[in-house]
């Protein structure tokens, strides 16, 4: 390379920067700001953890925000119990011919909308769904019953819609399993249960914590499930944070709740790293 | 166990029979919303009432199929022009970020690059907001200052197209950067011994290389980004896009009118997914 400017470098940098400084870091730093002012008490505007305070002080808020958290951890434990067997099935169990036809086909639907999804979801579960009138014409129930809005259908709506970032990870790490592994694992007297949770899981970590990290943060974001299918009492934090801003008005307090959010979603992606000993760069790849 | 590993038939039916369930949950809710889309009923639930194609086509009061309803498909429009522009500025830049990191070295570029995975773990909803905040704080500091009032900074279809782009780029990113770990240095190098320009190299050499991860990129920004909800939930404006109305509309009660529309988005997306298949079987 010759001395001076290094003009490749510079055109392939200034966009990358542009973006990053004014879309990500410039709004973040902006949204830290604003959390940290309120109102005084004469209408000024000026620095306060009022914002904060309030959130610990309301016991609606933090327990929204914990229930969040709680349920974000289950949905994505469940995530993972549900897509593992359907991914070594697929990869290691079904004949080589379908393979390739079956790992299109478990894709598939998630390319269909989230909306669209959901809808579905919600024509099934509801009082006056397809389920329930399967229920009434055979006479299981003698009332419709109504199975949406509540804590399990909401968990079920996500797990649904984050399976997708969970399969594939999987999908990938399985692949790269080698067979005579689990074949030498098997001569040597391994059943199931200790092949699974000394060869197959121990190889499949990274795959595991890429996609752990992936559904845990689309669900402690989402709001559109937890909105359309949880109940009246099923709140979630990212509805509050729409209330703040979009209902009350009230930009402070909602930057503080997000700040809060964005708090939680990267600490526990830190402690699942942190503890599963993988790196961030090396988790996406 | 594996497939060359004899095992007992109750183990291997049930695990049959587990993944078959499986496909069933998976494709449930999305088949019974097909279904529903051809029903002759006022609402979409069974019991079913023989095949209608009128909510498609109807063009009455009582049923309006989508072909003649202008608020969802002025929807449909405004959530085709996002996904464009979107999906075009962050495959651009996306490929810029690739190059950048693959084969540029810099001063803090681990702290660049970790910069540039940040919105993978930051919710969607977060970026809305965070980006609706800050430019509104421009568009204060630009009134104030030098008087002007700058339409991009107030919620509506720019910003919805900078929300989208600012994390679907990492996506894209991630896409070309995988191709590109697989391209051989010598190939470029044999181009500047043979007397080619750095841009000539690119445009001949590499981007010819890259080009199936840019065509799946693209496909894959344009659908995240007409089927994107979270960031842009914040940022809309006057023109609402596909996903914010649909869900206005399912909220307030439905009619067989939205399973239409799910139909087409199924159709749709399904199309354009196989051609991203098509594009990266071709790749390997």
């Amino acid at each position: 390379m010759k001395p001076g400017i290094r003009w490749g470098l510079v055109i392939f940098i200034s966009p990358v920067l542009a973006w990053l400084t004014l879309l990500i870091v410039l709004p973040q730093v902006d949204m830290f700001i604003m959390a940290i002012r309120a109102e005084n008490p004469l209408g000024e505007m000026g620095f306060s953890l009022g914002n904060f305070k309030l959130f610990f002080l309301e016991p609606i808020y933090w327990r929204t925000f914990a229930r969040t958290a709680i349920f974000s951890v289950l949905v994505t434990f469940l995530t993972f119990l549900i897509t593992m067997p359907v991914a070594f099935y697929i990869t290691k169990v079904v004949s080589p011919k379908f393979q390739g036809f079956l790992a299109v086909l478990v894709l598939m639907p998630f390319w269909v909308s989230e909306l669209v999804r959901v809808y579905g979801w919600m024509i099934l579960l509801r009082e006056s769904g397809v389920i329930n009138h399967f229920l009434l014409k055979f006479g299981v129930l003698e009332q419709p019953m109504e199975m949406l809005y509540n804590d399990v259908a909401m968990v079920m709506g996500l797990v649904y819609t984050s399976m997708l970032f969970m399969l594939v990870p999987l999908l990938s790490a399985l692949e790269s399993l080698d067979n005579n592994l689990i074949e030498a694992a098997y001569d040597l007297g391994g059943n199931v249960w200790s092949i699974a949770m000394r060869i197959v899981i121990p190889h499949c970590l990274p795959g595991i914590v890429s996609g752990s990290i992936v559904v845990f943060m689309l669900t402690l974001g989402n709001y559109l499930t937890p909105n359309l299918m949880g109940g009246k009492n099923g709140l979630w934090f990212t509805e509050q944070i729409y209330n703040q801003f979009i209902a009350s008005f009230n930009w402070n307090q909602g930057s503080a709740f997000g700040f809060l959010l964005l708090i939680l979603s990267s600490g526990i992606i830190w402690l699942g790293l942190k503890l599963t000993h993988q790196r961030l760069g090396k988790v996406v790849q | 166990m594996i497939r060359n590993i004899p095992q007992t038939r109750s183990y291997s039916h049930g695990f049959r029979l587990y993944v078959i369930l499986y496909f069933v949950f998976l494709f449930a809710p999305l088949a019974i919303t097909c279904i529903l889309a051809f029903n002759d009923s006022m609402f979409p639930s069974l019991p079913w009432k023989g095949f209608t194609p009128e909510w498609f086509t109807g063009n009455t009061v009582e049923r309006t199929g989508i072909f003649h309803d202008q608020i969802n498909l002025d929807s449909i429009w405004v959530s085709f022009k996002v996904a464009f522009f979107v999906s075009i500025l962050s495959t651009f830049v996306g490929t810029m970020a690739a190059f950048l990191f693959e084969q540029e070295s810099f001063p803090f570029k681990s702290v660049l690059f970790f910069l540039m995975l940040a919105p993978l773990v930051i919710p969607g909803v977060i970026l809305g907001i965070s980006i609706l905040l800050f430019s509104n704080t421009l568009g204060l500091f630009f009134e104030t200052h030098f008087g002007v009032d700058v339409g991009l900074f107030r919620p509506g279809f720019w910003l919805v197209v900078l929300g989208q782009f600012s994390f679907i780029t990492t996506i894209v990113t991630l896409i070309v950067s995988a191709r590109l770990k697989k391209f051989d240095p010598t190939l470029e190098e044999a181009a500047m011994n043979l007397g080619a320009t750095r841009f000539e190299t690119i445009v001949h050499i590499t981007l010819k290389f890259l080009r199936p991860s840019i065509l799946g990129a693209l496909a894959v920004s344009f659908l995240m980004s007409f089927e994107n909800f979270n960031t842009t939930l914040f940022l809309v404006g006057s023109q609402a896009t596909l996903p914010i109305n649909l869900y206005l509309q399912v909220r307030d009660g439905s009619t067989p009118v939205i399973n239409a529309i799910s139909v087409l988005m199924i159709g749709g997306t399904s199309l354009l997914a196989l051609v991203n298949l098509y594009f990266s079987r071709k790749k390997n």
